[in-house]
């Protein structure tokens, strides 16, 4: 998307009255939403490969029973790594990056609120995914505790787990920073006419995304700063020795956490909400309801953090109120999967490689969600807890909900960021192999948390065996099938068919109206918005 | 385990997953594989409160089933017969109120019908008042420590290893039938009892888990929680450590012995008479030969996992004992890091695990064996002296 841009600057110079440099400096000190969102998504592209050839290593050592390739410490210091990474260094990265591309162009904003802030959002990202990865190299290793840092293990760590604290600590202030922008922009920098009802469904999502982010982050980063002077400086918040409680972090952290599933899953609904329409040619159907679903969840994501601490030993009446809360946030998740379907009904539907995804994720994502509907009856929870199940599940919410969601956005704005047209063929085959690896990797999965295999080990008893050769080849063949989008996306970016604005005969809204690629400023004079691009 | 082998699938548990079956069955054939077991269903209940947990899932996975087959089959449609490619052209539609209540109405109805099951199932699950029976179960980095604290069995108490050999682990010796789900003494209860189990931990969080009771409970260091269960058959159960607790979690096995109450019996009367034969005399003199040959053994169950057989440890998280310098400096120094452990790190406290005459043994053999030849004894009355101090 470099050369691409370059491009698009090259051709509107004229325009251009404030100049900016060129080369590598471009990049360090640019305040260009468009700069700042290629980066973002560069960056989340690279810490995918990382995190998913990390992921390869568990399946690597999973393949057969007894210890192969690696030890158990080592382990333990990829699959935490391997979450990490992808939750903060893949996942959200991805979509603030959509964000930073789509948000102006979809409101008819010239750029975000806060451009310079914007720039530093980005540039504390390598940072922290420096010192992340590094950790591997000090001495004692990287965390090996799990993404969820518990205490007392957490405690036992040598500084790969310091590093890991403040890497969260880093890429906090990052997301806070973003999500301030975010907001701001969305609030306060719509074009004359749009009102927030009239608003595209994905500034929908990340309007409550960024409320969501700047009320939970702070939380995580208390939590790891309170694990952090536990560990150095003689505090006992998580000792039962001094007087402190182990499960405390538990609470801190989940209560973060499960906000946080959803500031992973919201976006990745605002794409799909734009990508099912354009291809059904249709209008999103029940817009109302879809905001109201969004705020919803958002809201419901504050109050059912402890459904990760079933067998904590939290008491009944605690159980019962957090599965109670839980099954409520089936409701309007519902809500948002039968909007789609009805969306698709009686429309006039083609499929091109966004919708494949759109679709893919659709699938998926509901799968996981039925899942997850089991898992929030306390009882079958405690069966399953910390169980294969548990990590088929979130997989299926996780890269269904987030992965799928991000490709069918990146193939349905790629003509609009490269000005190309993208490869169809390869782009199809992309989908199709990761839809059908994804299962194979995954699907099994659940049964092997069925029969009890508990997740986080790197040895199993032989009767996981079987299931854990196909979930092997599965990932690899999954984790092969997205070199493929690299192949794609490179291709676009040096030629291809042209695109028009509007490729796509069933998008709607603001960002449609913009040449292809989109001009390095846009909307410098707030456009016109008319009823026939509201909806997206 | 029985519960594991691949003979009671029975005709009763239809799942969807029929192409996730084929794909398995298809690989099976081409793998050759003989004993392959596909479980895919929970294991084999033998508790009430796990047979309402089976049930409970059952029911739940019929809904999600019916569900997902339902909303899909809309999709289907569509994608069907609403193509573009079949001419269909797009209707405008984009509200119905009607539609909308009913679909926030009728789920809300199937959630509410679902809560009342999952509600009575997990008061059952948590009842643990009047158990004929208590043991607390304490978690360590590795290793199950169990002690009977009523009942017959009352002050019986012992530690439980994986008892895997290393051999299997690394690929050296053909895995054997429980390869990961075996340990040297299990927890022995009497079958139909209602058996109260109080965790708590060492070190950092565990969780003792049993599948077919449904028991999972986590171990935290400083607090005790319960959970219990009454076994309806006999039988060995098998699980494992189900909490992220370092680099041996998934070498730390639970497996549970149900008898029948004669064989209980006898089992008690047994672990009683040992434990009056085994009372160690705190006062006893030991000779260097025997006391390393006892040190030797406790090294093996205790030490060896993080500081390794060969005492060279995993550097710089597990320190090496071959040439260190508490290993080779004044004894007391090391006495009192075995005896208080070293807080933050996982150097556990072996005070409460270990005797006198234990840790007296192993501190000897550490500063014997390997390059360290010190040649120094220690007897157990030095240990006793110096504890709690």
């Amino acid at each position: 998307m470099q050369a691409t841009s370059h491009a698009g600057y090259a051709g509107h110079h004229d325009h251009d009255s404030h100049g900016h440099p060129t080369g590598w400096k471009r990049w360090v000190t640019t305040t260009n939403h468009k700069d700042i969102g290629t980066m973002y998504l560069w960056f989340s592209f690279a810490m995918f490969l990382v995190g998913g050839a990390m992921s390869l290593i568990l399946r690597a050592e999973l393949f057969t029973p007894g210890l192969q390739y690696v030890s158990p410490e080592f382990y333990n210091q990829m699959l935490t790594l391997h979450a990490l990474i992808m939750v903060f260094g893949a996942i959200m990265p991805a979509f603030v990056g959509f964000a930073n591309w789509m948000i102006p162009m979809m409101i008819g904003a010239s750029d975000m609120a806060f451009a310079r802030m914007n720039n530093w959002s980005f540039w504390l990202l390598p940072p922290a995914a420096i010192l992340l990865s590094a950790s591997i190299f000090v001495p004692g290793g990287a965390a090996g505790t799990g993404w969820t840092l518990y205490p007392p293990l957490s405690i036992q760590m040598g500084m790969g787990m310091d590093m890991a604290i403040f890497a969260v600590h880093i890429l906090g202030m990052s997301s806070i920073m973003g999500s301030i922008n975010i907001v701001t922009t969305i609030l306060n920098m719509r074009t004359p006419g749009m009102t927030l009802m009239k608003m595209p469904l994905f500034c929908w999502t990340w309007l409550v995304t960024g409320f969501l982010l700047i009320a939970s982050m702070p939380i995580l980063a208390g939590a790891v700063t309170m694990l952090l002077t536990d560990r150095h400086f003689g505090t006992s918040f998580f000792s039962a020795a001094g007087g402190g409680d182990p499960v405390l972090f538990q609470h801190i952290f989940w209560f973060f956490g499960h906000p946080e599933v959803y500031i992973i899953a919201l976006p990745a609904f605002g794409v799909v909400s734009h990508v099912i329409p354009a291809f059904s040619r249709k209008p999103l159907f029940g817009y109302v309801s879809m905001v109201y679903a969004i705020a919803a969840i958002g809201l419901i994501s504050f109050f059912v953090w402890a459904h990760h601490m079933y067998v904590t030993g939290i008491p009944l009446t605690g159980q019962l109120y957090f599965m109670y809360a839980t099954m409520l946030i089936a409701i309007p998740t519902g809500v948002k999967v039968f909007n789609w379907v009805t969306t698709m009904w009686r429309g006039s539907l083609t499929f091109e490689t966004p919708m494949l995804f759109a679709l893919g994720f659709l699938v998926l994502f509901t799968i996981g969600g039925l899942t997850g509907l089991v898992l929030a009856m306390t009882a079958v929870d405690i069966q399953l807890q910390d169980t294969y199940y548990v990590v088929a599940h979130f997989h299926y919410v996780m890269v269904a909900g987030a992965l799928f969601s991000a490709y069918a956005g990146l193939y349905f704005w790629l003509p609009k960021w490269t000005g190309h047209m993208y490869n169809e063929g390869l782009g199809k085959l992309h989908f199709w192999s990761s839809m059908i690896f994804f299962n194979i990797a995954f699907f099994p999965q659940h049964f092997l948390g069925l029969a009890g295999m508990p997740r986080r080990i790197p040895d199993y008893a032989q009767q996981f065996a079987d299931f854990n050769v196909i979930s092997g080849i599965g990932a690899f063949g999954f984790g092969f099938s997205q070199l493929l989008v690299l192949v794609v996306v490179f291709q676009a970016m040096k030629g291809g068919a042209k695109a028009s604005s509007r490729p796509w005969d069933g998008a709607h809204g603001l960002e449609w109206t913009l040449p292809s690629p989109a001009p390095y400023h846009t909307f410098e004079d707030p456009p016109v918005f008319n009823q026939a691009e509201a909806h997206g | 385990m029985a519960r594991y082998s691949n003979n009671n699938r029975d005709t009763n548990r239809l799942r969807p997953a029929f192409a996730g079956r084929l794909c398995a069955g298809l690989l099976a054939v081409l793998s050759g594989a003989a004993n392959a077991a596909w479980e895919l269903n929970l294991q084999e209940p033998v508790t009430a409160v796990a047979k309402r947990v089976y049930e409970l899932h059952s029911l739940l996975l019929w809904v999600i089933v019916v569900i997902f087959v339902g909303v899909f089959a809309v999709v289907a449609y569509s994608l069907v017969f609403h193509r573009k490619s079949q001419g269909h052209k797009a209707a405008t539609f984009h509200d119905n109120t009607t539609v909308e209540i009913a679909w926030t109405v009728v789920p809300t109805l199937i959630l509410i019908a679902i809560a009342f099951p999952a509600t009575s199932a997990l008061v059952d699950m948590r009842d643990t008042s009047q158990p004929d029976l208590t043991v607390k179960v304490t978690g360590y980095q590795w290793k199950w420590g169990y002690e009977y604290l009523t009942g017959d069995a009352a002050g019986v108490k012992y530690m439980s290893v994986l008892a895997t050999p290393r051999d299997q682990i690394e690929n050296k010796a053909p895995k054997g039938e429980h390869y990961l789900l075996e340990v040297d003494r299990p927890l022995v209860v009497p079958v139909g009892k209602k058996v109260r189990i109080l965790t708590t931990a060492n070190d950092v969080i565990h969780n003792w888990s049993v599948p077919a009771f449904a028991v999972k409970t986590d171990a935290v260091p400083g607090f005790l929680r319960d959970t219990w269960f009454r076994a309806e058959k006999e039988g060995t159960y098998r699980g494992q450590c189900s909490e992220l607790c370092g680099k041996d979690h998934g070498f730390m096995p639970v497996v549970v012995e149900v008898v029948s109450e004669e064989k209980y019996a006898a089992w008690v009367a047994e672990q009683k008479t040992q434990l009056a034969a085994v009372a160690e005399d705190p006062n006893k003199v030991w000779a260097l030969d025997e006391l390393l040959a006892h040190g030797e053994k406790v090294y093996t169950a205790n030490c060896a996992a993080c500081h390794q057989a060969n005492g060279e440890g995993l550097p710089p998280v597990f320190p090496a004992l071959d040439g260190s310098k508490i290993v080779m400096g004044p004894k007391q120094a090391h006495l009192e890091m075995v005896i208080n452990g070293k807080p933050g790190t996982a150097m556990a406290a072996f005070a409460a695990q270990l005797s006198d005459t234990d840790i007296a043994a192993v501190v000897a053999y550490e500063r014997n064996a390997w390059t360290n030849k010190l040649g120094e004894i220690i007897q157990p009355a030095e240990v006793k002296a110096l504890r709690g101090k």
